[in-house]
């Protein structure tokens, strides 16, 4: 086991170095940075003594190794748009998103699984049938239109709930959390449904077909021969079974929806990463940028690395398999 | 005729009609694929010729009849513009942009996916460790870096789309290349004096499309997906040529107001186009599914 955790470890590190270089080549294409700095009618000093300071007068491979050895000392740089440093930017939006991600994928397997186990474990029936139409459905729709139609319903007809925002926020270790106010949770509700939508067909489906191929398989044939009763078989070991991808797929869609937080923080103007990375990207905001994904893809690689090492510890194939 | 007599493909599409549904969901998708595609002659305006466009009809609601002396079916948007013409067209955008990007990724990450599985040792562990490192990544995120970096514009946004989605193409291409070349069809095609690209494009590939067809299903509809979202962040497509996405993000500004149409109407359209797709290809999932073949 040791082992096999210093082998994942090595590789994510090796996959961290890949994609900071492909981060920072890819943002340094994006415009030109310097318009943004500096007014067009600067005087020619002026601008080059900015491109100077900022560094933009190296060759690429020297701004990217001080990129690096900045990154390591844990400096990200400044943001250019709100000229503070770019940690303490996105640290301040954190939050916001991860209580929105983690209420929107919770929800989405808290529902989903057990849909998905019954819509399996009969799959005729007129009740698995309208499951799976709407997880077609919620497959299909695209996330911001269901955010489209719940502002429709909810916020401008009914006027049940707000249509954006944050609402009122508790700050618990000097973090703003808006989970724990009831007027958060009325401005989370409608983002959070929006986001897990998605998420749930997708629970849904898979614990479905898990179920089905387990349902058909040898060993439940002879859990069944033995005696024991459905609910006995289906919680004792078909659950275990189907819950090695569950995990998976519960990791890799917490990354996945940290990155689709962006479309529903938008349409929300839920004060998060999401709409901070947009706002970024449209004001060439170049620190801010490659500070975010890089993020983002540490937090992947790090979800990556735990799936794994949850996988080890939940399937024993894997574990003998690899080490 | 009985099962036996008829050719595999009809008995895949007997076993498809079976479905009502999938049937259904068939004939949605060519009418919708049709109406996109012979758009100039169905819809009543030409939603991009500024000049017939009347400011004074602009957010009508459904049925009113405006300057040109047509009924407004679906209303107007902001510019005046009517919305089922507008529909339409951003259909044949949104159409003609999911196929290009789903085909492009098809032979890109087809032939890579090929490439890795026949050269094997370095070559395949490089181009595969790449796949799954793009893999890990969301295809919006890379969508939406890639359209900020490339630009606004139709072969822009398909270069991002493609880009966002070739890996899924190659990751299936190679698992099933890799199944395939170790049956014995493949030893016993080896050991006859047929040439090693013979057998690759005649005895693997064709085998190998299958999968690749659930894939390219799903990832047209998925194309088609990203490019409202992205056109909806405005990161898509120029204003002057509105696919959907672009159409109900304009309209999302005056549904506070409850102009609805302006919105939910091009979001309908795309939401039928990309749920006919889905039955479709989750049909056709099942039936490739040999396990749960009874």
């Amino acid at each position: 086991m040791l082992g096999f955790l210093i082998q994942r470890l090595l590789q994510a590190a090796a996959v961290m170095v890949v994609i900071s270089a492909l981060v920072f080549v890819g943002v340094f294409a994006i415009g030109n940075p310097i318009d943004v700095l500096i007014a067009p009618d600067a005087p020619q000093d002026i601008r080059l003594d900015t491109i100077a300071r900022y560094g933009f007068d190296q060759p690429l491979w020297r701004q990217y190794l001080n990129f690096v050895s900045s990154l390591v000392l844990g400096n990200f740089g400044r943001s250019f748009v709100f000229n503070m440093p770019v940690l303490d930017l996105i640290l301040s939006r954190l939050p916001a998103t991860l209580e929105l991600t983690l209420a929107a994928l919770i929800g989405a397997t808290a529902i989903g699984v057990p849909l998905g186990m019954y819509a399996g474990y009969r799959p005729h029936a007129l009740g698995s049938r309208i499951v799976m139409g709407l997880s077609v459905l919620g497959f299909s729709v695209p996330t911001f239109w269901i955010g489209l139609l719940l502002i429709m319903a909810f916020a401008v007809e009914l006027g049940w709930l707000p249509a954006g925002g944050r609402g009122d926020t508790v700050a618990v270790l000097g973090v703003q959390w808006s989970i724990l106010t009831l007027n958060g949770w009325t401005h989370l509700l409608l983002p959070a449904l929006t986001l897990s939508l998605f998420r749930m067909a997708l629970m849904i489906r898979l614990t479905r077909a898990g179920m089905r191929e387990a349902m058909m398989s040898d060993y439940v044939r002879f859990a069944r021969a033995q005696g024991l009763s459905d609910g006995k078989v289906i919680f004792g070991h078909v659950l275990k079974n189907i819950s090695i991808p569950l995990v998976t797929v519960f990791g890799l869609e917490l990354a996945a929806t940290l990155a689709f937080a962006v479309v529903t923080e938008t349409i929300f103007s839920w004060p998060g990463l999401g709409k901070l990375i947009i706002d970024s990207i449209q004001s060439l905001d170049r620190p801010v940028m490659v500070a975010y994904l890089m993020l983002v893809a540490f937090l992947f690689i790090m979800i990556n690395f735990t799936v794994d090492i949850a996988y080890a510890a939940l399937d024993p194939r894997v574990r003998s398999g690899r080490s | 005729m009985t099962r036996r007599d008829v050719s595999p493909a009809t008995r895949f599409w007997m076993e498809f009609a079976e479905n009502r549904l999938a049937l259904a969901a068939l004939m949605v998708v060519v009418l919708v694929v049709g109406a996109a595609v012979l758009s100039p002659i169905f819809a009543p305006q030409d939603p991009y010729d500024i000049g017939k466009l009347v400011l004074g009809d602009a957010r009508r609601p459904p049925g009113f009849v405006g300057a040109g002396g047509y009924v407004h079916l679906l209303g107007t948007d902001a510019q005046g513009r009517d919305l089922w013409s507008a529909i339409l067209y951003g259909l044949r955008i949104s159409i003609q942009i999911g196929v290009t990007a789903g085909a492009v990724a098809f032979v890109v990450g087809g032939t890579l996916g090929a490439v890795a599985a026949f050269s094997g040792g370095r070559i395949e562990a490089l181009i595969m460790r790449f796949i799954d490192l793009q893999l890990s990544f969301p295809a919006i995120l890379l969508a939406l870096v890639l359209s900020a970096v490339l630009g606004q514009g139709k072969w822009q946004l398909t270069a991002a789309l493609v880009a966002a989605q070739y890996a899924y193409f190659a990751r299936t291409t190679h698992g099933a290349a890799v199944a395939e070349r170790a049956k014995d069809y493949i030893e016993a095609a080896l050991s006859t004096p047929l040439s090693s690209r013979i057998v690759v494009f005649r005895h693997i590939l064709p085998n190998c499309m299958p999968p690749l067809i659930v894939v390219a299903t799903v990832q047209i509809a998925n194309a088609i997906s990203l490019e409202a979202t992205l056109s909806f962040l405005g990161l898509g497509l120029p204003v002057t040529h509105p696919s959907l996405g672009m159409l109900i993000a304009n309209g999302f500004q005056y549904m506070l107001s409850g102009r609805y149409w302006i919105s939910i109407y091009p979001g309908v359209a795309l939401i039928i186009l990309i749920l006919a797709i889905n039955l479709v290809s989750d049909q056709i999932r099942d039936q490739l599914n040999p396990r749960l073949k009874r």
